[in-house]
């Protein structure tokens, strides 16, 4: 039973007030992209056990989407930011390296 | 291997059962096989026994990191069913359900199947529509199934509620030679008869690397040192997007939990399997006694075999509401396990981009019931690059958008 | 036998009887009684049957833990199986009935299992009843099936009630004995809000019990300590205390599941039957205590043989005596006081038998100053009895069991040690270690289990993190209140644990089986799970055949899976398999601990919603008219539509074709309502708009209606509607009934996750407006009679809206039609609905006006070949398959689903597409029936080369119409193809365009 806390209102949110979202970071490839982008940016995803960034909706709540970065084999938190963004902010990041040291940063987009 | 039966029984039973062998051996892997399949849980044991039986290859090694039969296999709610809408679908579905009719002759394992019937109940106008779909389509697949109303719904299965305030039962999707088997019972049966053909089951040996040579795969790493192979099935359920990232590909795969529960046992109340999907929940009785039930799956990406307790919450909510009974029965025990969700919902049994690889996953919330025909199939496809079963279930559908999509009748209306 | 003592009993009240009834004998007991000690009280040892076996089964503990004294409790809507004895407390009138078996328990016939026991090993049933194959379904299942399953299945309906409760807890401290009141207390002292779970209906736990004549907490007696600390906490305000309330589980982020009972000891109060608490903690102070051992010896599962710790609780608690002369077996000291105990109540203790051959400490020199013999060194080789102990049967613990003597006796007192309960610790993940020196699993505090924040959030504290004594106990849970206290943002506090009195006790001897050379003969009578009948034996012979993982070992015995799950047998089990695989028991660990610690209602797990109530209804403005004119509901989401309007002695059916000829005759009322209506606004909301759906947008003029369709990222159509342009920065977009929600989240997640940019804002307004479709040739004739706005196909063209007055009321009337027929779609505030419908209908009187329902909707616009997501479509369709590229712009370069739409097999000429479809001797065609090829594809099945989607006998052409997909369908008009029904019979179709009334359109633009 996870609490995030949204980052547009504030509310420590309990996961009955979330809709999870998916995989946070993915680039849309529209028309004229090529196969194996438009597969990718549908379909392919990391699924990472470990640090994982996603996308969540306060749908019971403010109704704003924002990101969460957790932990999927401890489901621990390591923050949750704004939805308009196409990468983890430096906080986020500098606070996973402290608490996951050697982890494997990929390219976002 | 001895032979298992009542006589041998008897036999032992004179000696204090002294005499029973181990089930199947612990042997220390070796330098290479012909095929490594890396989990041994029902799927993955399925497919070396087919792979001997089949194609006759036994120079086979299964690996598992933890115990055998310990994922998915030893968590699910042991539906069998195979009323699938689409045809890929039914085929490899029914194709599973038949082998699970002489399973335990075939193993000479009791896996106890038990036909008992699974109906899916109908409880909207929508739902009537998709069902009657699915008996039309079953029809021409050869699965036997019909639609049925609500009294012979009620006189299938007594304790269901057809007349909820809510949603009252409409009719069902009724497929007799549905049901049930022992879970632990399969993985134990097929590991027994592939331990028989000489084959290796190795315990407690994790793949931490998969060994390429150029664009073809030679071997594993192991906790138990490096392993050489010709060919590499991949069938480890939640865990395939870390092996898909050993071998260096991405999959179109999800990591989910998936929870279940069963009561406190008591005496046989319910002789079938019923499924409601509108009120979201399924139950059956083991021979145990214990009510089995299921729900649905969380929404977020989880490996930690826990779940949240809402959706437990509201499958029993919704399972009060059909099966009234049961407000007074007590929760023994809940669990988790960890599916693996596809983008279509239908399970990937595949080449891969990687030559002699070869990847069995993406079965979500519904493997079991399967485990059978996808070790016949994707034995077949291992073992000579093609089967008709597996065919459609490629990883390049994705590709083309060419969907095998079972939630149809989960749509919309009006 | 056993009865009630002179002496003793602290919980009872005395002064007053409350009868009982157990297998329809009527029995007496007091207020303060569980059912089991009343039973005790009554001399019924004898309790019930085990599950495989059918063996006789008695008391064995007094708390959660008891796996044989498990009854049918109650009747009719309050029956309930499978009610533990020991933690349901007596209540006058109780009915209790013993489980499994037939057809009594003094004679059971399954019993006779018992003498077959040697042919039914572990995992026999793995082993035969393979041949022949229709025997295990119809033969051997039943059979089995029939003797295990305990407690009858429930009949009738709950006939109580339940609820959930919400609360916050800075720490959440479960355990209500001494170690979990002194963690509270210090937690409280910290400031921090603290909320205090016992599961039994008093505070103390054990101490009570097991504190000894010279014990002191801070100078008091045990008993006097507790109720002073209890009485402290309930002064201090940032403490709530919950009796009868049980921590079930620990889940993530600080999530614990608490099952209160409110009314199982007093069924005829009023209120619900239970509570469930979901709590959300900071810290969570585990303060569950400890499990006593069973020890393994032969025959230890009869009855009469039970734990040492329960028998000192009957006599100490309830003033009853299990035994006359009970036997005491031993590995540790805390059994002597059980001895010490027996003889103080006057009855005899003849033997202690202590494995250790050094005995015990100061309590062993106490018991032999009361003149108790006490054997070290020794076992019980075998205790035998029936359906009660008559005698034990001693030996060396060293040896095989060559007998040395046999003691008569009526019970047997069996001490193994003490196994933390440790299961909430575990529940989220807590890791444990093993002391050798306690034999005993404990929590590793070095690894707790973590929660949002990475950290600790589960501590355990006295008996469940492994401290035994009294003073550990104290100290334990007292740093563990303060750091809990202190970590949930109290202020840490210099406090201390109270004084407590030392102890002298010798080490405890891990004894895994007796004697500890046990013949084969022994270890097919030494019981591991007394419920399941899993006995030592079994354990081996699942080593023996590679069962070597603690998880093969309980699956194929059974071990731990009865109702206490393994409280009572895992560790022994799990010893003799480490044992039997030659490796230390760390090596081969413990199963998982999964929620509930013991099992709680379902009903209370459902909680409120149930029945009516079971999901909220949503209703239009109209709904209680409808009701009120005999509506046929059909559920659509959470909202219920008329599916039709049956007039007294007329068939559904009838109805829906009356209501079509009607409406396409005269004029027809369908209560809109529940169409999402999604206003999006701002100056990017064209562009928006031209994203969203497939056709363009923004070039809609304000004033206009347009019909738009809207695809996922996929290509696959999702959802259909009219949208109209309010002012150049303003549209409304009608969606589905089913995607009102669905698809203003769609908007939103798009708006603010991929083009956040925008200047777009989007407001559901479903709910904020009752809408009426009036359709029929009669339809502009009622809007004139009520008069106002210009309705007139001048003013009002098709396809276009606009806002004014109808009548009385604020009207925005829009010139849409699903039906064919000239229709008015019209949008008043939702308050005036009912009053708007209710005028429509009596002016509408004399113009024929008659509502009608969904079916009617959907057999009009299937006559006129409109489409209906959700049978159209089904998630796998793409508008081309529908013949709706006129809907799809050619001049966008994007919008979502068009490169979806580019994939190879959405542009597969081979796709199916729609067709009309009429029957050659115009009978229905059935639902869902799909159109056959020539021959069989490569599994084996029959070759499909369409479907009918859409089917209905069409009262207007007097024949049954369908819509189906149809590989090549557009370009095969006139073709017969065959659908193979499920009745039998084939249906031939031929493929005729989809729109089969009124193709020009001619009747809905007047």
């Amino acid at each position: 039973m996870l609490i995030l806390q949204c980052p547009c209102c504030g509310v420590m949110a309990d996961e009955t007030e979330l809709a999870a979202g998916g995989e946070a970071h993915l680039k849309r490839f529209g028309p004229g992209s090529s196969d194996d982008d438009f597969e990718s940016y549908l379909f392919n995803r990391v699924n990472p056990k470990g640090v994982h960034f996603e996308r969540w909706r306060h749908a019971y709540g403010c109704g704003k989407w924002f990101h969460a970065a957790r932990c999927t084999a401890t489901l621990e938190v390591f923050g949750t930011y704004s939805a308009q963004v196409t990468e983890p902010p430096q906080e986020i990041r500098d606070k996973i390296s402290a608490r996951r040291p050697g982890w494997r940063w990929r390219e976002f987009g | 291997m001895k032979r298992y039966s009542a006589f041998a029984i008897a036999r032992e039973a004179l000696r204090h059962h002294s005499g029973w062998d181990r089930a199947w051996a612990s042997p220390e892997p070796k330098k290479k096989y012909d095929a490594i399949i890396i989990g041994a849980g029902g799927h993955g044991l399925a497919t070396a026994y087919y792979l001997g039986k089949n194609h006759g290859i036994r120079n086979v090694a299964i690996l598992e990191k933890g115990w055998l039969g310990g994922g998915n296999t030893g968590r699910n709610t042991t539906i069998i069913r195979s009323n699938y809408l689409q045809d890929p679908s039914a085929a490899i579905y029914e194709k599973s359900r038949s082998l699970y009719e002489d399973l335990s002759q075939d193993l000479n394992y009791n896996v106890m199947f038990s036909p008992r019937g699974v109906m899916m109940l109908a409880q909207t106008q929508h739902e009537i529509r998709g069902y009657k779909r699915t008996a039309h389509a079953n029809a021409l697949q050869g699965v036997a199934t019909e639609f049925i109303g609500p009294e012979k719904v009620k006189e299938l299965c007594p304790i269901i509620n057809i007349d909820g305030p809510r949603y009252p039962v409409l009719g069902a999707l009724w497929q007799p030679r549905g049901g049930t088997a022992r879970h632990d019972a399969v993985a134990w049966g097929y590991a027994r008869a592939c331990s028989d053909m000489g084959m290796h089951v190795i315990q407690k040996c994790e793949v931490t690397g998969i060994r390429r040579d150029g664009g073809k795969v030679v071997g594993v790493d192991t906790t138990r040192g490096a392993i050489d192979c010709d060919k590499l099935g991949i069938v480890v359920a939640g865990h395939s997007g870390v092996l898909a990232d050993m071998a260096g590909f991405r999959l179109p795969v999800e990591s989910l939990c998936l929870q279940a529960l069963v009561s406190e046992p008591i005496k046989p109340c319910m002789d079938v399997v019923v499924m409601a999907n509108t009120v979201h929940g399924y139950m059956s009785q083991s021979d145990k006694g214990e009510m089995v039930i299921g729900g649905g799956t969380d929404g977020f990406n989880n490996y930690t075999q826990r779940g949240s307790f809402h959706h437990i919450e509201e499958t029993v909510r919704a399972l009060i509401e059909t099966f009234p009974m049961i407000s007074r029965l007590k929760m023994l025990r809940q669990w988790g396990g960890i599916v693996d969700m596809t983008g279509d919902r239908s399970p990937i049994l595949s080449k891969t981009p990687v030559e002699g690889i070869f990847l069995n996953c993406g079965w979500g919330t519904g493997g079991f019931k399967a485990i059978p025909g996808s070790g016949w199939g994707f034995a077949e496809l291992m073992a000579t690059g093609h089967s008709a079963l597996c065919a459609e279930f490629s990883l390049d559908r994705f590709r083309a958008g060419r969907f095998i999509d079972e939630s149809v009748a989960a749509g919309v209306a009006h | 036998m056993s009865t009630r003592l002179t002496g003793f009993g602290r919980l009872i009240d005395r002064s007053k009887p409350l009868r009982f009834t157990f297998d329809g004998k009527w029995m007496r007991g007091h207020p303060g009684d569980t059912l089991a000690s009343a039973l005790l009280a009554n001399d019924q040892m004898l309790v019930g049957r085990s599950f495989k076996y059918h063996r006789p089964r008695g008391i064995v503990a007094s708390g959660a833990e008891e796996p044989n004294a498990l009854v049918n409790l109650g009747k009719g809507g309050r029956f309930e199986p499978n009610q533990r004895a020991t933690t349901t407390e007596l209540f006058e009138g109780l009915r209790a009935e013993s489980q499994n078996r037939w057809p009594s328990l003094d004679f059971d016939i399954g019993s006779v299992n018992t003498y077959l026991a040697r042919f039914l090993p572990a995992g026999f049933y793995y082993k035969m009843f393979i041949h022949p194959r229709p025997f295990w379904k119809h033969v051997y299942e039943p059979f089995i099936r029939q003797s295990a399953g305990l407690g009858r299945a429930p009949k009738d309906r709950d006939g109580d009630t339940y609820e959930h409760f919400h609360t916050h807890a800075d720490v959440l401290v479960i355990g209500g004995g001494v170690a979990g009141l002194q963690a509270a207390k210090a937690a409280a002292d910290t400031g921090a809000r603290v909320f205090v779970l016992e599961q039994t209906a008093h505070w103390g736990g054990r101490a009570p019990v097991d504190a000894r004549d010279e014990d002191r907490i801070a100078g008091q007696g045990a008993a006097d300590w507790v109720a002073a600390t209890v009485a402290e906490l309930e002064a201090m305000p940032n403490v709530t205390l919950r009796l009868r309330c049980m921590g079930a589980g620990v889940y993530d982020h600080g999530y614990v599941l608490a099952y209160e009972r409110l009314r199982d000891h007093a069924p005829d109060a009023t209120g619900p039957r239970h509570r469930l608490w979901r709590i959300r903690a900071k810290q969570i102070i585990s303060a569950t205590g400890a499990i006593e051992r069973p020890l393994s010896f032969a025959g230890n599962d009869i009855p009469g043989v039970m734990l040492a710790s329960a028998v000192r609780d009957y006599v100490v608690n309830y003033a009853v005596s299990p035994g006359d002369r009970t036997v005491i077996a031993t590995n540790n000291d805390d059994a002597y006081l059980t001895a010490i105990v027996l003889k103080k109540a006057g009855l005899d203790v003849p033997r202690i038998v202590d494995a250790r051959a050094q005995g015990g400490g100061a309590l062993m020199e106490a018991a032999k100053a009361l003149g108790i013999r006490v054997d070290t060194g020794r076992a019980i080789a075998k205790v035998k009895g029936g359906k009660r102990v008559t005698k034990v049967q001693i030996c060396a613990q060293a040896g095989e069991g060559g007998v040395l003597d046999e003691i008569a006796c009526d019970a047997v007192a069996m001490s193994g040690g003490w196994s933390p309960v440790v299961h909430l610790w575990s529940h989220c993940g807590g890791k444990l270690f093993w002391d050798d020196a306690q034999a005993m699993f404990r929590p590793d505090a070095a690894h707790p289990p973590t929660g949002a924040d990475g950290q600790g959030f589960v501590t355990c504290a006295g008996a469940a993190s492994g401290a035994l004594d009294m003073a550990h106990v104290l100290e334990d849970a007292h740093a563990a209140g303060l750091a809990a206290g202190k970590a949930a943002g109290g202020k840490a506090k210099r406090t201390k644990a109270p004084e407590t009195t030392a102890r002298a006790d010798a080490p405890i001897e891990p004894v895994w089986l007796m004697p500890q050379g046990a013949k084969v003969e022994l270890r097919t009578k030494t019981w591991l799970d007394f419920q399941n009948d899993v006995k030592v034996s079994d354990v081996q012979l699942a080593a023996q055949e590679g069962f070597e993982s603690v998880e093969h070992a309980k699956r194929y015995t059974t071990l731990g899976m009865a109702t206490d799950q393994g409280k009572l047998s895992n560790i022994n089990g799990l010893a003799i398999l480490s044992d039997a695989l030659g490796q230390p028991i760390p090596q081969t660990g413990t199963t998982t601990f999964r929620p509930p610690y013991t099992p709680i209602s379902m009903g209370a797990i459902g909680g409120e919603a149930r029945g009516v109530v079971f999901q909220p209804i949503r209703r239009t403005p109209i709904h209680g008219w409808h009701e009120a004119h005999g509506a046929d509901w059909e559920p659509v989401g959470q909202w219920r539509r008329p599916y039709a309007f049956p007039r007294k002695g007329e068939s559904v059916h009838d109805a829906v074709m009356r209501e079509v000829k009607n409406t396409r005759e005269a004029l027809g009322l369908l209560d809109a309502s529940t169409l999402g209506k999604l206003i999006v606004k701002g100056p990017d909301a064209g562009k928006f708009l031209d994203m969203l759906y497939t056709n363009m947008m923004s070039t809609l003029p304000v004033g206009k209606c347009r019909y738009g369709l809207m695809c996922t990222e996929n290509g696959f159509l999702t959802d259909d509607g009219v949208v109209a342009r309010i002012d150049e920065d303003t549209f409304l977009c009608h969606t589905t009934t089913g995607g009102a929600d669905r698809i203003h989240a769609h908007m939103e997640e798009w708006l603010q996750t991929e083009w956040w940019d925008w200047k777009v804002y989007v407001a559901n307004v479903t709910e904020q407006f009752a809408q009426v479709a009036v359709v029929g040739p009669n339809a502009r004739k009622v809007l004139e009679k009520l008069g106002g706005m210009d309705v007139r196909a001048e003013a009002l063209p098709f396809m276009a809206w606009a806002d004014g007055r109808i009548g009385d009321f604020d009207a925005r009337v829009y010139r849409i039609s699903f039906s064919g027929e000239l229709s008015y779609e019209i949008a008043v505030r939702a308050s005036q609905g009912l009053a708007f419908w209710e005028a429509l209908m009596e002016a509408g009187a004399e113009f024929g006006a008659m509502p009608y329902g969904t079916e009617a909707l959907h057999i009009m616009r299937a006559e006129k070949g409109f489409i209906m997501i959700g049978d159209e479509t089904d998630g796998t369709v793409i508008p081309q398959d529908l013949g709706l590229d006129w809907a799809i712009s050619k001049k966008k370069a994007d919008y979502i689903g068009k490169r979806g739409q580019e994939r190879a097999h959405m542009t597969d000429p081979g796709r199916w597409k729609l067709v009309g479809l009429e029957t050659v001797d115009g009978s229905v065609l059935p639902d869902g029936a799909y159109a056959v090829g020539e021959g069989l594809n490569a599994n084996g099945q029959r070759v499909t080369i369409g479907r009918v989607t859409s089917t209905y006998f069409s009262p207007t052409l007097g024949r049954g119409i369908a819509m189906g997909l149809v590989k090549h369908g557009p370009d095969r008009m006139g073709e017969v193809i065959d659908f193979p029904g499920t009745d039998g019979k084939t249906y031939r179709a031929k493929i005729v365009d989809p729109v089969f009334h009124d193709k020009e359109g001619a009747k809905q633009n007047v």
